[in-house]
């Protein structure tokens, strides 16, 4: 098999296809810290920014975190949690969380392994990783917005802030 | 606010050349990141050689996280423009970016004849840094996601930073406009 052959079938795309808008967005706990969890539904109330990718240290994922995390000024005047999966353990997501100062939590997709990638739809069984995929849920727990970005490719931060608009704007007529 | 997201706004924008070039071309850059001092001779050739048919301008998105001293930078070069001096500090950064301490900042400023402790306030008090946020989100919007991106005419260029596969995207835009 060529190299090239051999990269195309390992990153042949997930089966499922990512859980659409208007869907709830499915329950989990992941450790966020070799010591610490964090459950999806503690958050309800606040929007919720999910970050699918591949893996600790890439150079595309680490730039998207890096922007991200220049980010949370911004996603934080939507009140919106930013919350990072990857399949690996905690303590890889600790030593890449310091060495990149990332100031939001890292969770681990890792036993049973992508077990919540798998739920949203984005987990890629050949590769073994999840694929870059992006969701903004409400604060009502409903899925509102999705992307799956190329796996080489930064998907930057512009879906995620007009998804977050489009909520305060909604919550805002339904106020009124 | 910034409404026009990928081409130079001259009312708020720092502009190199003139506003009603034929040509625009934003650059959305950090002083501490590598590419971006490596590609700022090539648009200072170019500027040379396209003359008015161009206006260049340029954006703070300075990556805070992995370039520490690139926000106190970007907000050098601002108030170095409150002092009518963007474009000196401009090119004094990209030229000493292994050296962008806030004493280096000072030294600059000095160098460049400008008030060094007004200076220096401004940048510690953070009175540019609204400024600098203000390009960066204006980046964000307009889908760039690392340093340098260029935008010709308002189009995103993804092309490779020589000299001369830049020039050539330029001029085809007059080539066009003709």
């Amino acid at each position: 098999m060529t190299g090239e052959a051999n990269y195309k079938d390992m990153y042949s795309k997930s089966r499922r296809g990512p859980l659409p808008a208007g869907t709830r967005a499915p329950e989990f706990t992941l450790r966020s810290t070799p010591d610490q969890w964090l459950t999806l539904s503690e958050l309800q109330g606040r929007p919720v920014i999910l970050a699918f990718y591949p893996a600790d240290w890439s150079p595309v994922c680490g730039d998207q975190m890096t922007l991200y995390n220049e980010m949370l000024d911004e996603f934080r005047e939507f009140d919106a949690e930013l919350l990072g999966i990857s399949v690996d353990g905690a303590w890889c997501h600790a030593a890449f969380a310091r060495d990149r100062k990332l100031h939001f939590p890292l969770l681990a997709d890792f036993e049973p392994k992508g077990a919540v990638a798998r739920d949203y739809g984005v987990y890629r069984d050949k590769d073994g990783v999840c694929e870059r995929a992006l969701f903004v849920i409400d604060s009502e727990g409903i899925i509102r917005w999705n992307y799956v970005s190329p796996l080489g490719v930064n998907p930057g931060a512009n879906g995620i802030l007009t998804a977050l608009e489009q909520l305060k704007d909604q919550k805002a007529e339904v106020t009124r | 606010m910034i409404d026009r997201l990928t081409v130079p706004d001259s009312k708020r924008d720092h502009v190199r050349g003139t506003a009603i070039a034929r040509i625009s071309l934003l650059e959305f850059g950090d002083y501490e990141c590598p590419f971006c001092a490596e590609v700022e001779p090539v648009i200072t050739e170019i500027q040379t050689r396209l003359g008015e048919d161009l206006c260049f301008a340029f954006r703070h998105f300075p990556l805070t996280t992995v370039h520490p001293h690139s926000e106190h930078a970007a907000e050098a070069a601002e108030a170095a423009g409150a002092q009518r001096s963007f474009w000196e500090m401009h090119e004094m950064l990209f030229q000493n970016q292994q050296a962008l301490e806030d004493e280096d900042l000072v030294q600059y400023a000095s160098l460049l004849g400008l008030d060094e402790v007004r200076l220096i306030r401004e940048v510690e008090s953070g009175a540019h840094a609204a400024r600098v946020r203000d390009d960066f989100k204006s980046g964000i919007r307009a889908g760039v996601n690392g340093t340098p991106t260029f935008f010709i005419n308002g189009q995103r260029y993804d092309g490779t930073r020589g000299l001369e596969e830049m020039l050539a995207a330029l001029t085809a835009e007059v080539r066009q406009l003709e």
